[in-house]
């Protein structure tokens, strides 16, 4: 049991699905109430990670981190070396990997809040970001646990982007799936078994904790 | 048109916000969608200070004119104004954001905010103010409402009264310029309905401020209006104080509406001016009715308006009565609803709907098969418009 490989992956995917929150929220809210008329071309490049092979993502994620794209050469400048094969190049491809496992639980919740409720706020003074925050967030509550968990979990277990981008350097890249790979190639499968194990054990309490979250009536939910 | 939003005037702070009787002006058209396809709201009213009644079947168009009213939905073009202030101008390209309004809307659903206590909902529109004045605000709020007992419940554990009267002090509590009420008491029984139409009338005799209020309940129009507008397919086919309106409907919708069980094709016979009546032939049938003069000539056609409650049964032919119509006929059906037996009587082809009490039915052993006569007053007899 490769107990570096293990906290990095979490350390991985802490940052990543709580970064998620961050950055999902306002392309959520985006999607769900924006009326221009090409937008499910954007809901389309959200959802590409779901379809795409990791490895197709993780190749232009590399590219674009590279010293040869503006992103890479303006990291490198400010920090002396460059984002690929480091733990932030990986926590980038990470973000883009796991985007659309946070964005689509946030968006069908906030899509979920009664449009009448909307209307009752914005009667009593709110505007339009006021009602988001007071009403929709903490309606959402439900679909922003989803969208944390999925895209926790999601990242826990990435492995091709994670190749791609941040190859395979002991406690700076090398994560528990691409730890449990190298066991298996060298035939360590007891290795491999013990790992496996603990990250089906951890996928599986976090989609318990989803579904079981999702199947309370949220309407009187067990928040205050 | 669509109408950009443009810059609203700055609202002022609630706590300086000084009752204020104002005018609601409206002058809109809307095309909006309806199961039946798409129709064109297209309205033009002034509703005073008090209640104004906003009447009409489902689908005719007044939560879309609620909608308008509130900036939840944007009319085609038209103006929209209260107190003298444009709230939407199509020609001056103005659109008031709905927050900005200050217009005060109880939705049919309510609306009460599922995760806030009704306290909570109660002093939800005056975040503006500081913690404490809110809470003072809203605590009056809720006492004078009589919710005072449920502050810290949320929507879903209280009762359906309890959840209307804190959707009312919600929108009250942050002094609206104009109150938009859809329906608010359908939902009720008739003691919580008279209690809670008190509380709103004692409100409104401080703030003095348009109220309109939508319906298709004929009892609530006269419990509560001081001035009725009647819709029909997205235009007001009426307008006026209720018991005009209401009492004697010249158009088919109202009457519809309004409870007119009896609702005949007529043809007028003759006019009998001096006696201010006239003698109409109901449908292709021989029974001819003396109803109120009024301007039509021989053998034109109009509609003529009945109540069942003013319809009177008899089982022997009656003598010396002052109704002129006394039709005989045979009961075809009875069909008891609550405390009303509806009674169907043919009367030489024409069928008339009567409301008698149980009692009634009882007393004089009505049955179907029955021969009774049927006395209808000829100024029960109301001439609707075609």
């Amino acid at each position: 049991m490769n107990w570096e490989a293990f906290w990095l992956t979490v350390r991985l995917a802490a940052i990543v699905s709580t970064l998620l929150i961050a950055i999902g929220i306002p392309i959520a809210y985006w999607l769900t109430y924006s009326r221009w008329r090409w937008k499910f071309l954007v809901e389309a490049a959200v959802a590409l990670p779901i379809v795409l092979p990791p490895t197709v993502l993780g190749f232009y994620v590399l590219v674009a981190l590279g010293s040869r794209s503006p992103l890479g050469r303006w990291w490198e400048s400010l920090t002396g070396h460059t984002l690929a094969f480091t733990f932030e190049g990986l926590v980038i491809g990470s973000l883009l990997y796991s985007l659309p496992f946070a964005v689509q639980p946030f968006a069908a919740s906030f899509g979920a809040v009664d449009p009448k409720l909307l209307g009752a706020s914005a009667s009593l003074g709110h505007s339009p970001v006021q009602t988001f925050r007071r009403i929709v967030l903490p309606l959402s509550k439900a679909g922003l646990v989803t969208g944390f968990a999925l895209s926790f979990a999601h990242t826990l277990g990435e492995f091709g982007v994670v190749l791609m981008v941040g190859g395979n350097i002991p406690g700076v890249t090398r994560t528990i799936s691409i730890d449990i790979y190298d066991q298996v190639q060298i035939a360590n499968y007891s290795s491999a078994n013990q790992t496996a194990l603990l990250l089906l054990v951890i996928s599986f309490v976090v989609l318990s904790v989803v579904y079981g979250l999702n199947r309370r009536p949220w309407v009187v939910g067990p928040w205050r | 048109m669509a109408v950009k939003v443009t810059a609203a005037p700055q609202t002022a702070p609630a706590a300086s916000i000084q009752p204020i009787s104002s005018d609601l002006e409206v002058h809109i058209r809307k095309r909006f969608p309806n199961p039946e396809g798409s129709f064109n709201l297209n309205v033009h009213f002034r509703a005073l200070a008090g209640f104004t009644i906003v009447f009409g079947a489902s689908g005719a168009g007044k939560t879309t004119l609620l909608d308008c009213i509130a900036g939840l939905s944007d009319p085609d073009d038209g103006r929209i104004a209260v107190g003298g202030q444009d709230l939407y101008d199509s020609e001056k390209k103005r659109n008031v954001a709905a927050w900005k309004r200050r217009i005060g809307y109880v939705h049919q659903d309510l609306a009460l905010f599922p995760h806030l206590t009704a306290e909570e909902n109660v002093a939800y529109g005056l975040h503006r103010l500081s913690a404490e004045e809110r809470q003072t605000r809203s605590r009056e709020m809720l006492d004078a409402f009589r919710i005072d007992h449920v502050r810290d419940r949320r929507p879903a554990q209280i009762s359906g009264g309890e959840r209307q009267r804190v959707a009312l002090a919600r929108a009250l509590v942050t002094e609206p310029r104009a109150l938009m009420l859809d329906e608010p008491l359908a939902a009720l029984d008739r003691p919580t309905k008279s209690s809670l139409v008190g509380d709103l009338r004692k409100w409104n005799q401080h703030h003095r401020v348009p109220i309109l209020f939508v319906t298709h309940n004929g009892e609530e129009v006269f419990a509560l209006g001081d001035e009725v507008i009647v819709l029909d397919a997205g235009r007001i086919v009426a307008q006026g104080q209720p018991h005009e309106v209401m009492h004697a409907p010249r158009l088919e919708t109202v009457a519809h509406l309004s409870g007119f069980e009896n609702i005949f094709d007529a043809t007028v016979l003759g006019l009998h001016e001096a006696r201010g009546t006239m003698t109409c032939r109901l449908g292709s049938s021989e029974v001819e009715l003396e109803t109120p003069l009024v301007r039509a000539e021989v053998g034109s056609r109009l509609r003529v308006g009945v109540r069942a409650g003013d319809l009177l049964l008899a089982t022997i032919d009656p003598h010396g009565l002052s109704a002129r119509n006394v039709l005989p006929g045979t009961i075809r059906r009875l069909v008891q609803r609550d405390v009303i037996v509806s009674a169907m009587v043919d009367c030489s082809g024409t069928e008339f709907e009567v409301h008698v009490t149980l009692a009634a039915r009882d007393a004089l052993q009505l049955v179907p098969g029955k021969g009774v006569w049927v006395v209808v007053k000829t100024h029960s007899c109301h001439l609707l418009g075609m």
